[in-house]
């Protein structure tokens, strides 16, 4: 039994239908399990028991079709950037894009005497939150994480 | 196993021609440098006489005109190791497959095919393994420049 259970008369609520629009949405962001190098460990790590994005309502899903949210965790490399574009568009809209770690936000370890790296990802996809570290803690992702929860609070959905 | 020297005296005997150079001073581990037409044999033999595990090829370019091919070999048990060296020409980097000695080669010829540009004659399957497919140039080279733009990522 909740503890709301049975204590209030039945009510009718108003509210803005963006702001129920988003709060749904910023709650149940879902991310793609996308890790190409060591911070997916750290973002494997986020996930778990310890330090649970289970509660921010952000659940990974291993399909791209299921998922809100691409956190792009790690080293892109050219021979990956077709398939980064191409997990990006299979995501359904309305659709974001973290870029965690210095690797995804600039090639940063690799920049600039790389070959291989692609120098950010941001010349692939859009981005919307950038992490920096290297790899970024547990922490830092989740305020990332809460930043973007910030930026679709304020968008607008039925407004212009 | 026999001493280096008398394997040495012995890969003369048995392949004519092949040793250009030994050093065996002052460095780890010793070498044998050899012509590229006789890399296939040297490394039948080498392999015949227990160095049974080819640990890794690689390849050095040294402008203006030389590119080297390096193999590394290993006698597992024996603890012992011995590299072949063989050079070529850095405009015509062309030399024998080694993979019906050490199938192993084949990972690594590819390697050195993708990053250094040296063909290996008779490899069945001479792809990039490391670069995209339609890569422009092989990135090891000291002369290498980089494609300005790849599948519209600037590369700059």
């Amino acid at each position: 039994m909740g503890v709301l259970d049975n204590r209030l008369p039945d009510n009718v609520f108003f509210a803005m239908a963006d702001d129920f629009v988003n709060w749904s949405r910023k709650n149940s962001l879902w991310y793609l399990l996308f890790a190409t190098a060591c911070c997916g460990i750290e973002l494997m790590h986020t996930g778990g028991p310890r330090f649970d994005l289970d509660r921010f309502g952000s659940v990974f899903r291993a399909s791209p079709r299921q998922s809100d949210l691409m956190i792009v965790a790690g080293t892109i490399t050219y021979k990956m950037a077709d398939p980064v574009r191409r997990l990006y568009e299979q995501m359904p809209e309305p659709k974001w894009v973290i870029s965690m770690g210095s690797c995804a936000n600039s090639g940063c370890p690799f920049n600039p005497h790389t070959y291989s790296v692609v120098k950010g990802v941001d010349r692939i996809i859009p981005v919307d939150v950038y992490i920096p570290g290297c790899p970024p803690p547990p922490e830092a992702l989740i305020e990332g994480i809460m930043k973007l929860q910030r930026k679709i609070e304020a968008s607008k959905v039925f407004r212009k | 196993m026999k001493d280096l020297n008398t394997l040495v005296q012995d890969l003369q005997a048995a392949v004519e021609g092949a040793i250009e150079e030994v050093v065996t001073e002052n460095t780890q581990p010793p070498y044998i440098i050899v012509k590229k037409e006789k890399i296939v044999p040297v490394l039948e033999y080498l392999k015949k006489e227990g160095f049974n595990h080819l640990s890794a090829v690689s390849a050095v370019d040294e402008p203006p005109e030389k590119i080297w091919v390096v193999y590394h070999l290993v006698a597992i048990g024996e603890k012992s190791t011995l590299a072949v060296k063989t050079v070529l020409p850095r405009d015509a980097a062309e030399v024998d497959s080694v993979g019906n000695v050490y199938p192993t080669a084949l990972w690594h010829e590819r390697e050195a095919y993708d990053l250094m540009g040296v063909k290996f004659k008779g490899h069945p399957d001479l792809r990039r393994i490391l670069m995209p497919d339609d890569w422009v140039g092989h990135p090891l080279r000291k002369d290498y420049e980089q494609i300005k733009e790849y599948h519209g990522i600037k590369t700059d």
